[in-house]
């Protein structure tokens, strides 16, 4: 590869061979050249930079700040709504779980009311029959009593008119007051 | 220095790794002047190119959800913008295009010179010089206009014993000047070697013995080079933020 055509460029920097002599850093011919483009290419980054690019960059992370700062604004009124609704639901739980025991306390005292009222007519209407019923058992004793009293005195009769005696009607009936007011 | 392998005809073993730092012209044939069109010019009109598409034709868009460029342009915005805050205060935030700037150029010199055939301009010390005493003589300037004769008080500690100052302030004063010397240097060199070392591994690869290492050895420099292309960037930047720093803040 040293034969190649580098004769022209030969000089203070590089060989017959073309290669470098030294450093290419060091040659004092080639930097003015490096120099100059350097010098073209920052003034180019810089304007690309301070006129386009970080502007627009500054512009855009501004903007996103903005739209974070906003919707993390808008985050909190909708957790605060959702913490008014919530107390408002625990509110209206609370208020119909009390109107239900309301009701239900009413519901009882009503039915304990109706209850009273006709636990009280039925023990009316049972002591009026059990009034009746010892009426009738009393009439019922009585009728049995005289009819006792009225075999008894018949049958007094016959057995002394049996036996051949003469039936005595008002002693007769004398004994059998005496022994059935006595049994009785 | 490489030129006496040229007589090394028998191994094929040919080692030119600083040929690829030669300017050349593009168009004809001559001795290239300042304004020749040469591959250093192609390689910086690139660099423009891939600025330009990054931060404009990326962020053309203006998306609140960025598309992927777009993401990337502001991400190395939020970077260097964070940078100077940090380092410099709010008063380094009307200097944020110029090293934004310088970080962009470097960035993408560095990264476009690990395309193979491709020509490194950050690795020539006369671009890397411009760039060092650019900032050197701008830091320096703004230092004495913000704020006069009293930019000088940053190399006269008060806090130190009074017998130490004047030994101090010289090694102050030997050490600011030497800035901008390290600032272009490191930059140039660390560009420079990694690019040289590459080729000489490449020119060994020519040994059918040794070759699978040497191409083993260009793939891990070739790694290393990638972390420097974006170190050095970053260690420029931040370093001009440090000296602008002294110029805005210079007591300390």
């Amino acid at each position: 590869m040293a034969t190649e055509t580098h004769e022209a460029t030969a000089g203070a920097c590089v060989d017959a061979g073309g290669s470098a002599i030294g450093m290419p850093q060091l040659c004092a011919d080639w930097m003015p050249n490096q120099v100059f483009w350097l010098l073209v290419t920052l003034v180019a980054i810089y304007f690309i930079l301070s006129r386009v690019a970080l502007p627009r960059i500054a512009s855009v992370l501004s903007e996103r700040t903005g739209t974070i700062t906003n919707d993390l604004g808008a985050a909190e009124e909708l957790k605060e709504r959702a913490a008014e609704a919530e107390g408002a639901y625990d509110k209206a739980l609370a208020d119909a779980r009390a109107e239900a025991q309301a009701i239900v306390a009413k519901t009882k005292e009503d039915i304990q009311a109706d209850l009273d009222v006709e636990l009280q007519k039925a023990d009316a209407e049972i002591a009026a029959r059990t009034a009746q019923s010892e009426k009738a058992i009393a009439e019922i004793r009585d009728n049995a009593m005289s009819s006792v009293a009225d075999v008894a005195k018949e049958t007094a009769a016959d057995l002394v008119v049996a036996l051949g005696g003469k039936a005595d009607k008002k002693a007769i009936n004398a004994a059998v007051k005496a022994r059935i007011g006595g049994a009785s | 220095m490489a030129t006496e392998t040229d007589t090394h005809s028998e191994g094929g073993l040919v080692f030119h790794p600083l040929d690829q730092f030669i300017p050349k012209s593009l168009f004809g044939d001559g001795p290239i002047a300042w304004y020749s069109i040469t591959n250093v010019t192609l390689w910086l009109a690139i660099a423009v190119a891939c600025v330009f598409l990054l931060m404009v034709m990326g962020t053309s868009g203006r998306k609140i959800i960025p598309s992927r460029l777009q993401s990337v342009a502001e991400l190395i915005y939020g970077f260097i913008y964070k940078m100077v805050e940090d380092v410099c205060g709010k008063e380094g935030i009307k200097y944020f295009p110029y090293i934004m700037t310088l970080f962009l150029f470097i960035l993408f010199a560095n990264y476009l010179a690990l395309i193979p055939m491709s020509y490194s301009p950050t690795s020539m010390i006369a671009v890397t010089a411009i760039l060092g005493f650019g900032v050197f003589i701008a830091v320096t300037v703004l230092g004495f206009v913000l704020n006069g004769a009293s930019f000088l008080g940053m190399f006269w500690m008060k806090d130190a014993p009074a017998v130490l100052r004047p030994i101090i302030a010289v090694i102050e004063v030997i050490s600011y000047f030497v800035r901008p010397v390290s600032h272009s240097i490191r930059l140039a060199g660390n560009v420079m070697a990694g690019h040289a070392v590459i080729k000489v591994f490449a020119g060994f690869a020519a040994l059918t013995l040794v070759s699978p290492v040497a191409i083993l050895g260009i793939t891990a420099i070739y790694g290393l080079e990638v972390l420097v292309a974006g170190i050095q960037a970053y260690v420029f930047t931040i370093l001009t933020c440090v000296y602008l720093k002294d110029a805005l803040h210079p007591h300390h």
